[in-house]
């Protein structure tokens, strides 16, 4: 039984303990109402542009900072990014759209068709996966649209698992100073055009948050990007799901452990250059940003 | 017994042989699933991993899938 209230049971904490529905709910709003205290991810005042794909995580990170926006006194909006994925991207944006209008969030949306002339459906194959192009982009595009609609901060709906993935990823490459840039708000890059970023959901596990998503009954439509099975984060994320059943908590001891240490990595890479794309004007660590390295080899 | 289980993720029925006192986690071991992977309803209710099972019951279970 829920070791607060003794209702019936819907989840176990890493600790043994059980929670029923009331108190599960709470716990994760709690966790992530600690997580932006304690790293300061947003102050009173802030304009909170949120990253917005209709998945289960961004709709979770974005129906929370709705709720708390009010009593603490920060303005937010979505950013929906459409990269033209088939029989998947139309289908989330649906239910993107619908809850913003259902709750008055103001949406602004960004599609890559419209703004970059490309899909990433057309992308053509450069021997580069469709997630490393899409990640490129989407940072790009939300940065430049949160910018433009004078966001203060830029939130994201990644949890523990992608932030451990990323972690792992970084290692097996050998591009420790990709780490550099992880953490829940930006690390080292600092560009005038850069928004702060910032993850909410940051010690949060994709689990305990489609346990939420379907206990709240957030218009989702549970489904997964035709391009995520053959991604290298999607083999990492599978040995990470196996260690973390023989060993719980590994998820979490990988987080800590790099919290640990993330102020040496940044000390040590903050003096990356970071200069401005001289196609485009956005920030770009060389000179021309990856986004319109992209965009050239695609016309 | 026999217990009628959906799969989402591959979108199928299965029914699956259990024995009289087995509980989700069971199940799951006997489809070869990680629960780190999945939340599981039963009768439309989610569950944790220890709640018992019989042939009555209507299980779910639903994939943890990424990309938010
Ligand atoms: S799985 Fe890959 S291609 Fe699909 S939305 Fe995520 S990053 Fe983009
Ligand atoms: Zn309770
Ligand atoms: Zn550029």
């Amino acid at each position: 039984m829920c070791k607060i209230c003794s209702e019936r049971p819907v989840y176990v904490g890493l600790d043994g303990k059980n929670y029923c529905k009331n108190c599960f709910m709470e716990y994760v709003e709690d966790k992530i109402f600690k997580t932006i205290s304690k790293y300061k991810l947003i102050e009173r005042g802030d304009k909170v542009a949120v990253g917005l794909s209709g998945g289960k995580d961004s709709m979770t990170c974005l129906y929370i900072l709705d709720k708390l926006s009010s009593k603490y006194k920060f303005d937010i909006f979505a950013i929906l990014i459409n990269e033209g994925i088939e029989n998947y991207r139309e289908i989330t944006a649906k239910d993107a759209k619908k809850f913003c209008k259902k709750n008055k969030i103001k949406l602004i949306e960004f599609s890559f068709d419209k703004n970059f002339h490309l899909t990433l459906d057309k992308i053509k194959d450069k021997g580069i996966s469709p997630c490393t192009n899409c990640g490129i982009l989407r940072r790009y595009a939300l940065n430049k649209a949160a910018r433009e609609n004078k966001a203060t901060k830029l939130a994201t709906g990644h949890n523990l698992d992608d932030e451990a993935q990323s972690l792992l990823m970084n290692e097996f490459k050998g591009n420790v100073s990709f780490s550099a840039k992880l953490g829940p708000r930006t690390g080292v890059l600092m560009h005038s055009k850069f928004i702060p970023r910032i993850k909410p959901l940051y010690f949060l596990t994709e689990k305990e948050i489609l346990v939420y998503s379907k206990l709240r009954d957030l218009p989702i439509t549970y489904i997964e990007c035709p391009n995520s099975h053959d991604s290298f984060r999607n083999e990492i994320g599978k040995v990470l799901n196996e260690l973390e059943v023989k060993y719980p908590g590994t998820k979490h001891s990988i987080i800590s452990s790099f919290l640990n240490i993330l102020p040496d990595l940044q000390n040590k890479y903050q003096h990356t250059k970071i200069g401005t794309c001289s196609i485009c004007g956005e920030p770009a660590a060389k000179d021309i940003c990856r986004a319109c390295e992209i965009l050239e080899l695609n016309t | 017994m026999k217990i009628k289980v959906f799969i989402e993720r591959e979108n199928i029925k299965k029914d699956i042989e259990i024995k009289p006192d087995a509980r989700i986690i069971d199940l799951l071991k006997l489809l070869k699933i990680n629960p780190v992977t999945v939340i599981v309803s039963k009768n439309k209710k989610i569950v944790v991993e220890e709640t018992p099972i019989n042939s009555k019951d209507r299980i779910e279970i639903y994939s943890v899938v990424s990309g938010g």
